[in-house]
């Protein structure tokens, strides 16, 4: 039941249904009750800006890429966006979120400037980790966003520590009630891995207040869910199994996405426990960048690209007189300059100094290594080009 | 003329497992990605369509599921493979490769082997970033009870691969992601190469430069380069570091009297610094300098190109320890 009726001439509601059923494995798979929209426009055209950052940001990347100016792994985030706006505009700033390596719609969503993520993925000193994480591994203290991490499902047991010790601090050391929740994003995929079902029964036994929003797109590379996961029309089930309340959300609306999601983290803060979303989403593009997508047929994309979540707020935005054809050129126009300005800086962001190699592996000074410092984003100065102090010829290491 | 046919070093791996699971309905391979996708680095392709979804499994992203249901039906006679995407995503399954595949044999008083073979990349892929560059040799190698392999060209990978599965016990075999595009000889015939013998691919006279798996070119590259200076190199590829083939090291280093060793795991602890050890050991008076030794950088590995080189064992840093070695600075 979408917030949002879908009102392109898009393909014919049977087949729809059938493709969902195909890629999630269920007939009915939105079962959430209907959300009452009362978000003011002003909000609403906030959330359609966020949404389209990220979608120019993603291009950008991509065509970075294929100019070899970013390197690796390189995941890009385009169809989801509607998942990590509307989740972190449901909770606070100062709630921490973390992670998989599809991260840059998360940083960007938290806060972080384009400026700091694009030097990232540049391997630049102006990237939000001095260049030295790279596009999976996006960082940012200021805004409460604890990684980006590349191992599928090293973040779930993380994310029960943040929200652990945010009870921790105000129950244990302030001696008030917990005030914060954690949100921990997952892919599908990550449902597999061991360290999932420990995080949960952990924070299932524990009254841990961290909501794990997995962010079901339907493949975990080329694996389409069901030949990978059991119960694949019934992930909740996994949850129900750790005592855990689960919920069905359609992560391709960004109005649903943000009052479901505050509804579920004004209950996990009310209440300290866990959370478990099966947030129903698509990636538009392939797993990283050399991906065919031989595993998935034109037509599934094409209907779920009918079902994209900044078109469809557009269209509503548009429908409502909240949005006029103009005021959306220049908000695309925005952006647009915003991303090729973050391009821009980060063309011009020198490479890391060479004495940033032997930083930051231990916040002491001892042998060869030479403490901390902060990235530029924070206020710090970290080592620029032309220095070279560390002799990393073998007598040292 | 078959003798001169070519292929790639992902084409020798498939064509070992291939052969092998034709000779021995025991073998199957399990993996991410393995079978309708035809390998996440195309190292199994086609082989769903040979030999069927029984054989060719895909799996789901649980490392330590899969490992230990591996090293299970091994128990029971059967001899999987089993593929890591990425070496580095085998820490999820440490406890099945390391505190089962191993110790199998022992625990059990001789009565339960554990013939699997893991495989997958190994080492940085470029750019990577630190989760995802692991050379796993630095730490597994610690650990007695399993065989490890890491070749540096498609002859001696499907030459090992093959022995590694006819084995009766557990094997790590360490690829690149780096070389598996890289074109080498390979005959037709049938051969299998025997885990423990190094092999010598360039003789000389003044200094032993000692290597395995990628690193292996950069030491040929160093030693093209020197010999344009006057300086001799004897490159040796150890090809398998469990078992250490210190033999031929010994002797060469008998012939030259300096060493150099090249390995692109982190040196502290590591199978570089238990080959410069045992060098140490038995040419003591050998020896007309300490063994040198090329490692990474012993940091975490950075995403950034410039320092990823820098932190890499590359040929510049194999030339200088050559030098530094042999007194030629
Ligand atoms: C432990 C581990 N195994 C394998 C991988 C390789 N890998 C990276 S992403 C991925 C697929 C994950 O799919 P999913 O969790 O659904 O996330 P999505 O890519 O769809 O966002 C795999 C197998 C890894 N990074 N870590
Ligand atoms: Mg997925």
């Amino acid at each position: 039941m979408t917030s949002l009726s879908n009102p392109a001439s898009g393909p014919a509601a049977a087949p729809v249904k059938d493709v969902h059923a195909k890629v999630y494995g269920d007939l009915d798979h939105l079962q959430a009750p209907p959300v009452k929209v009362d978000v003011p426009a002003e909000t609403q055209l906030r959330w359609l800006r966020d949404m389209l950052l990220i979608r120019e940001f993603e291009i950008r990347c991509m065509q970075a890429y294929q100019e070899k100016k970013i390197g690796g792994f390189c995941h890009v985030y385009i169809g989801q966006e509607a998942v990590a706006v509307g989740c972190t505009q449901a909770v606070r700033h100062e709630d921490p979120i973390v992670t998989a390596y599809r991260d840059h719609g998360h940083a960007l969503a938290r806060g972080m400037a384009a400026k700091h993520c694009m030097a990232e993925m540049f391997g630049r000193i102006g990237g939000c980790a001095k260049g030295k994480g790279g596009s999976m591994h996006m960082f940012d203290k200021a805004n409460n966003l604890y990684g980006g991490h590349g191992i599928v499902g090293a973040q779930t047991p993380l994310g029960a520590g943040l929200a652990f010790a945010c009870k921790y601090m105000d129950e244990v050391i302030d001696g008030k009630k917990n005030s914060r929740v954690a949100l921990c994003f997952l892919g599908d995929g990550a449902l597999n891995q061991g360290a999932f079902h420990e995080a949960l029964n952990l924070a299932g036994l524990f009254d841990i207040p961290v909501i794990y929003v997995v962010e079901n797109n339907g493949y975990s590379m080329g694996t389409a869910i069901a030949r990978g996961t059991t119960m694949a029309h019934s992930l909740v089930t996994k949850a129900a199994g750790y005592g855990i309340d689960g919920y069905v959300v359609d992560g391709m609306d960004v109005l649903e996405v943000q009052a479901e999601m505050k509804r579920i983290a004004d209950k996990c803060r009310e209440t300290s426990r866990p959370a478990f979303v099966d947030m129903r989403t698509y990636r538009f593009k392939g797993h990283s960048m050399s991906d065919p997508r031989k595993y998935r047929t034109k037509e599934e994309e094409e209907v779920f690209e009918a079902d994209d979540p900044i078109g469809k707020l557009e269209r509503h935005l548009k429908a409502s007189g909240a949005l006029s054809e103009d005021a959306f050129k220049a908000m695309l126009k925005s952006v647009r300059d915003e991303v090729r300005d973050a391009v821009a800086w980060s063309d011009a962001s020198p490479a890391p100094g060479m004495d940033e190699l032997f930083t930051d592996v231990f916040v002491e000074r001892w042998g060869p290594y030479t403490g901390s410092t902060q990235p530029e984003m924070n206020g710090g100065t970290p080592n620029l080009p032309g220095t070279l102090t560390i002799d990393t010829k073998e007598e040292l290491l | 003329m078959t003798a001169l046919r070519e292929i790639e070093f992902r084409d020798a791996l498939r064509e070992a497992m291939s052969e092998e699971m034709r000779r021995d309905k025991r073998v199957f391979l399990l993996g991410e990605e393995v079978a309708q996708y035809n390998g996440a680095y195309k190292v199994s392709r086609g082989m769903l369509e040979e030999f069927g979804e029984r054989r060719i499994i895909d799996t789901p992203i649980s490392e330590s599921g899969f490992a230990g249901l591996a090293i299970g039906a091994a128990m029971m006679g059967l001899k999987p493979i089993v593929e890591f995407m990425s070496w580095s995503f085998s820490l999820v399954a440490a406890d099945p490769i390391l505190n089962n595949a191993p110790k199998m044999l022992y625990m059990s008083g001789g009565q339960f082997g554990c013939p699997v073979v893991f495989r997958g990349n190994d080492g940085a892929g470029g750019q990577l970033g630190s989760t995802h560059s692991w050379c796993v040799e630095g730490l597994y190698s610690n650990v007695p009870g399993v065989k490890i392999a890491i070749p540096s060209n498609p002859y001696d990978a499907k030459g090992l691969l093959k022995s590694a599965i006819r084995g009766d016990d557990p094997v790590f075999f360490l690829e690149s992601e780096r070389m598996l595009g890289n074109k080498g000889h390979v005959p037709e015939e049938e051969y299998v190469i025997p885990f423990g013998q190094a092999k010598v691919l360039r003789e000389g006279t003044d200094c032993t430069v000692a290597s395995w798996g990628r690193p292996v070119h950069f030491c040929m590259e160093a030693a093209e380069e020197l010999a344009k200076h006057g300086i001799s190199c004897e490159v040796i590829d150890l090809r398998t570091v469990r078992p250490l083939d210190i033999g031929t090291v010994v002797r060469s280093v008998k012939k030259t009297s300096t060493c150099v060793v090249v390995d692109q795991s982190w040196s502290f602890g590591s199978p570089g610094s238990e080959l410069a050890s045992q060098v140490h050991r038995h040419c003591f008076d050998d020896l007309d300098n300490y063994v040198h030794r090329v490692h990474t950088a012993d940091v975490p590995t950075p995403y950034a190109t410039n320092l990823e080189q820098e932190y890499l064992p590359n040929t510049r840093k194999i030339v200088e320890a050559i030098r530094s070695a042999t007194y030629n600075l």
